[in-house]
């Protein structure tokens, strides 16, 4: 559990790092503080854990999985973001610091063991998030991100604590152990009740708020617009992978016998996510707001673990988190450094880009394979195992549908490669900097590997 | 030695050919593909003609998901191993007279294209099948879009899309099988001893006949392939043509119907009619065509359609037909987009009736030529005839009408086919032929191969024939006793 105590800790030590003006030790400090936290998680890994603090927290091979990617996914944000806080606002011991409070949120979210540590843990990641959302102070739209993205979450949290409280008073404990055990003291579906059933269904309103799906979606775009794109990528990768993680870990821990009840429910909102995320996302000319719908489609695809959950569901999303997350890093970096060039994020910005900069577009052309699925990339693998899920729980349908989707993701996805290779601009120098270099080279290299050796991931479930 | 070496040798050779620039590239790509040539060459001077899978290869890769690096040849694959071994040297040599802008990258796409290829027709696991079905389509993509012609972006999208579809459905296919095997691979010996019962396997005949038909591509879903075929450069053109359609054409002998044979059996008529139609359809628009390349497109859509049919019909003559004729119409249609890459080259139009006389100022051009059309149209002792006859003969047992169909429309096509010779060639020139230069240096080279191809293959095609007999029967007899009566 000292992964945990670090990430909480690193912040303070970060805050008075600002205070002594240490700006230049601000980015190593960090990255080496999350890599001992990184050990430390990994060092667990295969000992036979116990739920600990009363148990209020299990830190399983789950856990640690989990913790490992949001970890190493911040730890390439964080190297992003290099250059870029700067720009924003003087403060910026704060974005660092509140970047790992929320980060002591999701492994708080992606460990828990109790509701009550649910609830607290998504509260921490996001007051942070809410706060990182509306960090450049003097500009309008991040300020209509942050007060959108609050009075959404708050709402949201709010259908969630009732649900977590409706649970408690059918069971009478927030302890996933007695949860479970009460479910399966109550085999008939007659014998549970009513307030039971509200319970689940309100938690789901909650959670789908929290991971983006539809029709809980609306915040989603105007947020992801809004805030500096950065914290976008941030939101986008690290908060929904731990979004996904704690999903799946209270369903599959508590309410798996359950499933006849709730997987119709969420049957009909993953085809609702999939749908209204990609034909939403044909239609943008953004390509900031084309990969905030194109998120709610993954949320879509990432769904396919829960319902049809199995042995494999944890390792599926583990997965299929980690493509997305890298494939997404990739896009928000480039999408940074064009941006920064031609001062707009729309497609035409793309045009000729590899020309410019063949390096970037290449690596950029790697993440739009892999987000649209083709073989040989991490995305690929991702949606292989998401698919063979599915057809195991005999949802064929499902299934079909969202291959159709798959389908209509192409054509946004290979807009940007279209532009940046097959239409011409003006040939002006794209420099990118060394750290985005390693970054983003890092990220392709890693899903070329995955999608060539995919035990490479898999293998730890 | 296993079949390894011949899938990664062009990896590798991809990804050396990427250090070059210019010339330089296409010596390099040009020596690697003739080494690819060479050591298939070699596993063929190894192969004993009889049914096993031979030089074969069994590493795990996801071995939780029950997938393997399985490959192997057999006398079918072997087929396919010649085909695409032989052609893409051709093919490169084909761009020699071309200045493509980034030659390197150019050269690396077409061999790692080769590589998707091999994979795709020595594959004997499902999951590994489909990854190279994919690995073969992006590169053809970027070929298409990065040196094709004006209308490209749009054009090879949609050829793509097309493509993905269809194979996304085949993957569904493919991991439903898997679900059903009980020990949970995707091992294709395995899926063969599957006994769905027919419902459930009309669901897998759906999913890889979406994939296939696309591919091929039957009527009427082929509405991406003139289109792409004439925006596409035309190596491009070639390797689609050529070697990528005969993708279809491989999945469902190897795939689709012994998979689901029931399946396939309850839409078999549904095919065969399909395909039929195709060729009649693909002729009369072919006639009315006066875009050389078009028309030519066109062609080849006849011609696929007639190799599907056959094959539909699930006899032995109609199998081996076939597989000769794959072989044969991918040199023949590499030679016949050669001939209008030439013509547009030198003379900047493909329109048919703005040509003429150019026989008189290219003679070795016009003998070349005829040959290639009358290998396309079939003559006896050309290589397209025994596969045709063969193929018709198949189709003759299916039902004499539909063989007096396909059979007019081969005559309808030997019309239109000899017809743009005598426009081209002879009558008078005008002021645009009159300045046609004969061939030289590497177009004569690949002409001079494809025409001796055509007839040594069409002379004594026994040798060929030989190669797959073996598998094609063994093939034939595992499927034939599962059809549910008795044709």
């Amino acid at each position: 559990m000292n992964t945990l105590i670090i990430i909480s800790v690193l912040p303070l030590v970060l805050l008075y790092l600002g205070l002594y003006k240490a700006q230049k030790a601000l980015l190593p400090v960090t990255v080496i503080g999350l890599l001992a936290a990184l050990g430390f998680a990994v060092a667990e890994w295969n000992s036979s854990a116990v739920p600990i603090y009363s148990g209020m927290m299990l830190f399983d091979n789950f856990s640690i999985a989990f913790s490992a990617i949001t970890i190493i996914s911040t730890i390439l944000i964080i190297f992003l973001s290099r250059g870029y806080f700067e720009k924003i606002s003087n403060h910026i011991a704060e974005y660092y610091a509140i970047i790992l409070f929320s980060l002591a949120g999701i492994i708080v979210m992606v460990s828990f063991y109790n509701l009550t540590m649910l609830f607290i843990g998504i509260e921490i990641m996001s007051v942070s998030l809410y706060i990182l959302a509306g960090i450049k102070k003097s500009d309008f739209a991040s300020n209509e991100a942050a007060l959108k993205y609050f009075l959404m979450g708050a709402f949201s949290t709010g259908f969630l604590l009732f649900g977590v409280a409706l649970i408690y008073g059918a069971t009478g404990s927030f302890s996933l152990e007695t949860i479970r055990d009460w479910v399966l003291d109550h085999p008939h579906a007659k014998d549970i009740t009513p307030m039971f059933y509200t319970g689940v269904l309100l938690i789901i309103v909650g959670l789908c708020f929290k991971v983006g799906a539809a029709p809980f979606h609306f915040w989603t775009p105007d947020v992801y617009e809004g805030s500096p794109t950065l914290i976008t990528a941030f939101m986008s990768t690290v908060v929904k992978t731990a979004g996904f993680a704690a999903f799946l870990r209270l369903f599959s821990a508590c309410f798996a016998p359950l499933s006849d009840f709730w997987v119709p429910v969420l049957l009909v909102i993953t085809i609702v996510t999939l749908f209204i995320g990609n034909i939403t996302a044909l239609y943008q000319h953004s390509f900031k707001r084309m990969l905030a719908f194109s998120s709610i489609s993954h949320a879509g695809y990432l769904l396919f673990a829960i319902v049809a959950l199995g042995a494999n569901s944890g390792s599926s999303v583990l997965t299929y988190a980690t493509a997305y997350s890298i494939a997404s890093i990739i896009a928000f970096g480039a999408l940074i450094l064009v941006q920064q060039q031609q001062g707009s994020d729309s497609f035409e910005s793309f045009n000729g880009l590899a020309k410019k900069n063949p390096f970037l577009a290449l690596v950029l052309t790697i993440a739009m394979l892999s987000l649209a699925g083709i073989p040989l990339t991490a995305g690929f693998i991702g949606k292989f195992y998401m698919f063979s899920s599915a057809l195991m729980q005999m949802q064929v349908w499902l299934v079909v549908l969202a291959v159709v989707n798959a389908i209509i993701s192409i054509f946004y996805y290979f807009r940007v490669i279209v532009a940046m290779y097959f239409r011409d601009a003006e040939r002006t120098e794209l420099v990118v900097p060394v750290y985005y270099k390693l970054v983003l080279g890092f990220s392709a290299i890693v899903t070329i590997l995955i999608g060539v050796y995919p035990s490479l991931i898999s293998r730890f479930f | 030695m296993t079949v390894s070496i011949l899938i990664f040798l062009p990896v590798i050779a991809a990804l050396a050919v990427l250090l070059f620039k210019n010339d330089a590239a296409k010596h390099a790509a040009l020596t690697f593909s003739v080494a690819e040539l060479a050591v298939a060459l070699f596993f063929l001077s190894k192969f004993v003609p009889n049914a096993s899978v031979q030089f074969g290869i069994d590493a795990p890769w996801i071995p939780k998901f029950g997938i393997y690096f399985s490959a192997g040849i057999d006398g079918i694959s072997m087929m396919m191993v010649l085909l695409t071994t032989i052609l893409v040297p051709l093919i490169i040599l084909t761009t020699y007279k071309h200045q493509y802008k980034n030659a390197g990258a150019f050269y690396a796409l077409v061999l790692f294209m080769q590589a998707g290829l091999l994979l795709v027709f020595t594959a004997l696991d499902g999951f590994l099948f489909y990854v190279g079905w994919e690995a073969a389509l992006i590169p053809i993509y970027f070929i298409c879009s990065l040196w094709g012609g004006e209308n490209r972006i749009k054009v090879t999208l949609k050829f793509f899309i097309y493509t993905f579809s269809g194979s996304l459905f085949m993957l569904l296919g493919i991991i439903y099988l898997y679900l059903q095997t009980p020990a949970k691979t995707f091992d294709i010996f395995e899926f063969y001893k599957l006994g769905l019962d027919a419902h459930h396997q009309a669901f897998v005949f759906w999913a890889f006949f979406l994939a296939f038909a696309i591919k091929m591509p039957l009527f009427p879903l082929h509405t991406w392939q003139p289109d792409t075929y004439t925006e596409a450069p035309s190596a491009g053109t070639m390797l689609l043509a050529g070697i990528m359609l005969k993708m279809g054409i491989y999945g469902v002998i190897r795939w689709m119907i012994p998979n689901a044979p029931l399946g396939f059996f309850d839409w078999e008529s549904m095919c065969i009619m399909l395909a039929v139609i195709g060729i009649g359809y693909a002729s009369i628009i072919a006639f009315k065509q006066n875009d050389g390349k078009r028309l030519v497109a066109y062609s080849s859509i006849a011609h696929v359609g007639l190799i599907a049919a056959g094959i539909f019909v699930w006899t032995i003559e109609g199998l081996q037909g076939a597989m000769i004729q794959m072989l044969s119409h991918g040199i023949n249609v590499v030679g016949m987009f050669f001939i209008w890459d030439i013509i547009s080259r030198r003379l900047g139009t493909r329109s048919i009736s703005d040509l003429g006389g150019i026989a008189k100022t290219a003679p070795k051009f016009a003998i070349a030529f005829l040959i290639i059309v009358l290998g396309t149209v079939a003559l006896p002792l050309t290589n397209g005839f025994i596969g045709e006859f063969l193929l018709l003969s198949s189709v003759f047992q299916w039902n004499v009408w539909m063989v007096s169909a396909a059979g007019l429309t081969m005559i309808f096509g030997a019309v239109y086919m000899l017809r743009m010779y005598k426009t081209v060639m002879h009558g008078p020139t005008n002021e645009l032929t009159v300045t046609f230069t004969d061939i030289s240096g590497s177009e004569t080279l690949v002409l001079s191969i494809i025409c001796a191809l055509i007839i040594i293959m069409g002379v004594y095609p026994q040798p060929i024939l030989h190669i797959s007999e073996a598998s094609v029967t063994h093939l034939f007899n595992v499927v034939y006793p599962k059809f549910p009566q008795l044709k």
